[in-house]
């Protein structure tokens, strides 16, 4: 009982490490990406090529004002924040990032923090939740820009999850299960077992509606400066700013970590040969590709005007994700049968 | 260790339950019914129920409330005192009513003092998720169509009212 609690602690501890410091450097190689591209060398200056660039912003964050409107709703104005990144740290829990369990004097610590059998379905309703500390937020601030800003944000998460909930669906009648560790599983054994390739249609969906979601280029209307000036957080500042940008780059990771594990087989080696390399390596490499795309996508595409976006999302994204379930429901009871 | 539990999912429920009713500002009251649904989850979960805790989740915090508080951030809901209004004698006509009801019920319904035992120890039991599926679809399926074809109507429903202006041709 005590050696599970230290093992669960364990894991816990590495996992949030590793994640905050993920974080930290995701805003140093989005400059670095987007520098490159735009054939600029980005931060330089703080460090050898600017490596320490994430800390000298985590000391400026925390040592800037804190400062909250006098007609704001103060109460709510200081938990929002929270509430949005909350949910973002504690969909973590389910995430399987490796394949072995190690056992040391007793105490085993498992690749993930625990393995519930609804997994998938806990990380869509957290991030269903984390739609409140935006909206919250924005109307705490009693500020037109951030009320504006927050009821944007909340119509694109809501619609976008239904579409990233739908396209979802292939995968878990393939897989038979909604617990990630079993869809992981099912994906074993050389890269042709991956769901991409049954579910191409699939993935494509539910990679737009994750850009969606997190409010990433080109769907960044919540924050769209020329018109918003930064949309729901237009009146934060300081640590409670750093919040809300923790949670979307937290936001980032755990969509391409669930891409990871539902299409491209979380950590099975593409090929059953390259199995010396540890899982835990290939999961990472697998989601660096997810972050880097998200980067790409932000240096490559314009943003779109507001009804395009929800058009798009309720006249194509729905009733393509619907064509999908349907379509892998046939063929899966044809071929089964 | 469970009755510690359910004591405190419950009373938090009943507690969240009042709040809603008790604030003047309609978020705080959309607040405390966000409350009440988490609480609400977590009474699924230590009935073994998760995938009723998740979807309670999903659909009531995630979709239904997010709406309820589009309408009261859009709208500027007016907040006068809620908590006693004209209809309040109809109201605890109803509510006496109501409780009787539930303790007629209560004390109609014979209580397992035991969860019944697994039946076949070898045999891997079914997930809750199964276990629903397998009902809905089998002994429950035309119920459940019934529901989703009531849906439909309300979105119909729902379209005409916002289209009405505009004609149809």
């Amino acid at each position: 009982m005590l050696n599970d609690l230290i093992g669960v602690l364990i894991v816990i501890a590495g996992l949030l490490f590793v994640v905050l410091t993920t974080v930290a450097y995701l805003t140093y190689l989005e400059r670095k990406v987007l520098g490159f591209m735009q054939d600029r060398l980005g931060p330089m200056e703080v460090g050898p090529w600017g490596l320490l660039q994430p800390l000298a912003d985590g000391i400026k964050l925390i040592s800037k004002e804190d400062i909250i409107p006098s007609e704001a709703n103060k109460a709510i104005f200081r938990i929002a924040p929270v509430i949005s990144l909350v949910p973002a740290l504690i969909s973590f829990a389910v995430i399987p990032f490796g394949k072995n369990s190690f056992h040391f004097m007793g105490i085993t610590t498992h690749p993930y923090i625990t393995d519930i059998n609804i997994g998938i379905l806990y990380v869509l309703a957290l991030s269903s939740v984390g739609a409140y500390g935006i909206l919250l937020g924005g109307w705490a601030s009693n500020s037109k820009y951030s009320l504006l800003g927050a009821l944007r944000s909340a119509a694109q998460v809501i619609s976008y999850e239904l579409n990233a909930g739908m396209a979802i669906i292939g995968v878990l009648l393939l897989a038979g299960s909604l617990s990630l560790v079993k869809i992981e599983a099912a994906q074993s054994g050389g890269f042709w077992h991956w769901y991409i390739f049954p579910q191409i249609v699939a993935f494509v969906l539910y990679l737009i509606s994750g850009i969606a979601e997190t409010n990433r280029t080109p769907f960044d209307l919540p924050e769209a400066e020329s018109e918003l000036v930064a949309g729901f957080f237009t009146e934060y500042s300081g640590m409670r700013f750093s919040l809300y940008y923790l949670a979307e780059y937290m936001n980032m990771i755990i969509v391409s970590s669930i891409a990871t594990i539902l299409f491209l087989g979380g950590w099975n080696p593409p090929l059953p040969s390259l199995g010396f390399v540890p899982p835990f390596i290939w999961f990472m490499l697998k989601v660096y590709f997810f972050l880097f795309f998200f980067f790409w996508i932000r240096a490559t595409l314009p943003r779109l005007r507001y009804d395009q976006l929800m058009k798009f999302g309720w006249k194509v994204m729905l009733p393509l994700s619907f064509a999908n379930v349907i379509v892998t429901a046939l063929v899966i009871y044809m071929v089964r049968r | 260790m469970q009755l510690a539990m359910f004591s405190y999912f419950g009373s938090a429920i009943l507690i969240s339950a009042l709040f809603v009713l008790y604030f003047r500002n309609p978020i705080y009251s959309a607040m405390s019914l966000l409350a009440m649904f988490m609480h609400i989850a977590g009474l699924y979960v230590i009935l073994e129920a998760e995938f009723l805790a998740g979807v309670q989740l999903l659909v009531y915090a995630g979709a239904i409330l997010v709406l309820y508080l589009f309408v009261v951030m859009l709208l500027n809901v007016e907040s006068r005192g809620r908590f006693i209004q004209r209809q309040t004698p109809i109201v605890v006509g109803v509510g006496i009513l109501a409780v009787v009801e539930i303790s007629l019920l209560i004390l109609r319904t014979r209580f397992y003092p035991e969860l019944p035992p697994i039946p076949h120890p070898g045999v891997e039991t079914l997930g809750n998720t199964e276990t629903i599926g397998m009902v809905l679809y089998t002994q429950y399926l035309f119920p459940f169509e019934i529901a989703s074809l009531v849906l439909l109507i309300a979105l119909v429903g729902a379209i005409v009212l916002a289209k009405g202006k505009l004609k149809f041709r």
